[in-house]
Parts: structure tokens; sequence; C-alpha cells
């Protein structure tokens, strides 16, 4: 062999192959650079958040008038009590994980086990709250009216809370006034067959209309943000001239094309980032349930090394850590 | 098998006796971190909420004081406290979490400082476009009508 192959000199140098000057195993550092390609991915849609935002700076929605709600306690508002619950459950599961590669450390089987079924019952609560979140969004809170502009109109009036005066608002069932209705929903065994339409909005803006009518009290604000960082709230004679001109749709809840809370692009971006947000999270899940099993099979005990543990736990750790991100720029600023 | 963890955070101000310990540590400043979040996004002291400082007027170097300082001139400091905690929190999880604190120098900054450079550009460009759009839609010779 030495005759044919023309050595370079080189062995055991730098250059020769074979060494490894990150110190870490190809598995491990290929995580680490999925990791940074999916932290791009989840940053340009945080940035496409922020430029949509920015183009529409004067009437985004408020984050804290939106998700007021906590399960069991009805009708309270306590904007930001849920989603703290949940980034504490998840940085809580991080926890646990990381005490799971700890444990792996030490090839302490039981450990092991047991750490890493409790990150993935952290991670099913997490997954279950933010279906709740979604539900909860979608379903929709006191309703409002779309303008033809694709504006948004919500209703409320002044009330006194402790000597101070503040702005309550009113739910559309509570303000319309029920008239015989215009038309049924076109269904597809009706008329021209197998064509249907989507459900039909709870009222017209026409009983909204005479509802507003019949309360002296009851005020439209708009989605118009003013000088104290408010929404404009309008007089009486402006609220009236507004839905009666305006006025095209009656909205409840949010969805794709519509959204009760304001602009319907921030329905958009929040199914869109927590949903992809969240099936990482759910594929999270399901890997570690795959690792769990293998634990508990006792392939690593054999293997002699968990380093397994250590990937899965990497991935783990970085949907954490988007949500951190998600948290203050959905919720926060 | 030698797992070499760092066992001290916060530059060496506070050591910890093992690894675990350092979890458990990492974990209550977390807490402590996102509380601090909650508690000034529920209250929203009247302090915060308005910036501290109006942009320079004039010419050349009103526009370099303006950038230098725009994160006081152009954001309300609530939300710049927002932004500063997540570093930190972010900066956590991933040093201590995800142990980058215990890995090669190279390794660390091929994935940071790829992430951070590509991350800032990414902000820079379409929150610039953003800002620009909003003075299209709302200038004073705007050609769009938001009810018609």
């Amino acid at each position: 062999m030495d005759s044919t192959v023309v050595g370079t000199g080189t062995e055991g140098n730098t250059w020769d192959g074979g060494n490894k000057p990150l110190k870490a195993s190809y598995g491990k550092m290929m995580m680490w650079f999925f990791i940074l390609s999916d932290a791009l991915t989840f940053s340009g849609f945080l940035a496409a958040y922020g430029f949509s935002r920015f183009k529409f700076i004067k009437e985004w929605p408020i984050a804290d008038e939106v998700f007021t709600h906590v399960p069991f306690l009805h009708g309270q508002e306590l904007p930001m009590i849920y989603v703290a619950f949940m980034t504490f459950i998840l940085i809580m599961s991080s926890v646990t994980m990381v005490l799971a590669v700890d444990a792996g450390h030490h090839m302490n089987k039981a450990k092991v086990t047991l750490y890493m079924f409790l990150t993935i019952i952290g991670g099913l609560i997490f997954v279950g709250s933010q279906a709740w979140e979604w539900a909860t969004f979608i379903q929709g809170d006191y309703g409002a009216v779309q303008t033809k502009g694709g504006n948004i109109l919500q209703f409320g009036k002044y009330e006194t809370v402790d000597g101070k005066e503040k702005f309550k608002r009113v739910s559309i069932e509570d303000l319309a006034i029920a008239t015989a209705s215009e038309r049924t929903q076109h269904e597809r065994k009706n008329g021209l067959w197998y064509v249907d339409e989507s459900p039909l909005p709870p009222f017209s803006v026409n009983e909204i209309y005479e509802g507003l009518k019949a309360n002296e009290d009851v005020l439209v604000r708009t989605q118009i943000i003013n000088e104290e960082g408010e929404k404009t709230i309008l007089s009486r004679e402006e609220s009236l001239k507004r839905i009666k001109e305006d006025g095209k749709l009656v909205v409840k809840g949010a969805n794709l094309v519509v959204n009760e809370y304001g602009t319907s692009l921030f329905a958009d971006f929040f199914f869109f980032i927590t949903g992809f947000h969240g099936f990482h999270v759910f594929s999270g899940v399901v890997i570690n349930i795959i690792i769990f099993f293998n634990v508990v099979l006792g392939t690593y005990e054999r293997r002699g090394s968990y380093e397994m543990v250590e990937k899965v736990g990497l991935y783990w750790h970085f949907v954490d850590l988007v949500w951190v991100f998600v948290f203050t720029f959905f919720y926060l600023v | 098998m030698a797992h070499e963890h760092k066992l001290e955070i916060f530059r060496g101000l506070w050591k910890f006796k093992s690894n675990t310990q350092k979890i458990w540590g990492v974990l209550a400043f977390l807490t402590f971190v996102t509380a601090i979040e909650v508690v000034l996004g529920i209250y929203k002291p009247d302090v915060l909420m308005h910036t501290w400082m109006t942009p320079f007027e004039g010419g050349f170097f009103a526009t370099l004081g303006n950038i230098i300082f725009s994160a006081f001139i152009y954001m309300k400091p609530l939300n710049l406290i927002f932004i500063l905690l997540t570093i930190v929190k972010a900066y956590y999880i991933t040093w201590d979490f995800m142990h980058m604190r215990d890995e090669t120098k190279g390794l660390r900054r091929a994935v940071v400082w790829t992430g951070v450079f590509l991350i800032c550009y990414l902000i820079f460009i379409l929150l610039q476009e953003g800002g620009y759009v909003f003075g299209v839609y709302n200038g004073e010779d705007a050609l769009i009508k938001r009810d018609f």
C-alpha cells in the first residue's frame, strides 16, 4: 500500500481529518443547526407580524382587551393571567426536561423515566391550554359591527365603578332588538342543489341599529387608537350615524375572514403564529413520547449513553424559547 | 464519562454546588422575570407609558441622534423593558437549559451569531418598511379611504 498512496506528510496535524473542533456529536450539532433555521422561520413570522402592526399601528387591537378569559372564572376580566400560567407551565416542563438530561448523564434510568413523563404531561397541559385559548378567541366575546371598509365598530357604555367613569362593553345579544328575519340560510338541500353558504350572522345590522336607537346610553367605539392609547369612543349622534351609514355585517368571534376585536390581520397572525408554535409543541410531545418509551425499554441503557434524550431536550427547550418571544410580542408589547 | 458543567451564573455572582441546583436556580430567576413582566403588563405604570425623549429636530446630527436613541425616542419604555427582559430570558434558556454555556466557543458562535445577525436584519427591514407603508396610508396626500 505504501508504494501506491503518497503520504501528505501531515498525519496527526490539524487538516488531517478526524479531529472534532466543536467537540459535539454529529446529531447534536445538526439539532443545533435545525434549531437555528427554525428560529429564523419563527422570526420571519414575528417580523411579518411586526410589519403588519406597524402598518396599522393606529388601529391594532389591544391584547389586554382581547385575551381576558381564564377557565372557570366566567365573566371576569383577567388579562394576562392565563397566558402567564401557560408560560410558567412551559418553562416548568423545560426544567423537568433538563433534569431528565442531567439524570441521563448519571445513567439513572428511573429518574430519566420520571422526568420525561412529567415533561410530556407539561406539554399536554400547554397544548390543551392553547386549544382552549383558540376556542375562546373563535367563540368571541361581545360581538361587533363590521363596516363597508372592513373596520370594526364595538359597543359599550360609561359606568361608574368605584367613583371612576369606565367604558364597559355591551354585547350585541343585549343590544339587538330581534325583528322578523329577512332571510334564512341557504342550505344544500334547498333551491340550487349542493350549493350552500356559510352561516348567517346572529343579527342583522338593522336589528343592531334599532337596539342602539332604543338604548340611549350606548356608544360606539372605533378601532382608532387615540392620544391616551385607548380606542376612540364616538358621541351619540356619531355612533348612530356610523352604524346607519357604514354598518354592513354583524360579526361575533374571529376567524380568518372577520375578527370582532379589530383588524382581521390580527386574527390571521394569531392563528398562524400560535398555531405553528402549537404544532411544534405537539410534535415535541410526540417525539418525547417515543423517547420516553425507548428509555423505558432500556434502549439507551444498553447503548451506554442518553444523548438521544439530550437532543430531543434541545428541541423541547427551543419550543419554550419561541414561546417566550410569542408571549412578549402577542400579549405584552 | 465526564460531563463538565459550568456551575455559576451572573458572571460568577451566583454559584451552585451541582447541576441540578443550578437548574432550579435558573427556574427561580426565569419565574421572577416572568412575574415582573406580568405585573408590569397588568398595572402599566403611567411613567412607562410615554416615551422619555422626543425626536431631535434639525440637520444631520439630529437624524443621527434619532437613530442612536431610537429605542428611547420611538418606543414606550414599558415595551423596551419587555423586550429586554425577553432577551434576558432567552439567554438563560439557551445558556443553561440548552447547555450552550458548556459548548465550545466555535459551536456557540456558529449558532448564536448567525441567528442574531439574520434576525436583526430581518426585523430592521420589515419594521422599516411597515413604518413607511403607515406613512403612505396616513399621509396628507394619502389616496386610500377607510370607509366608503
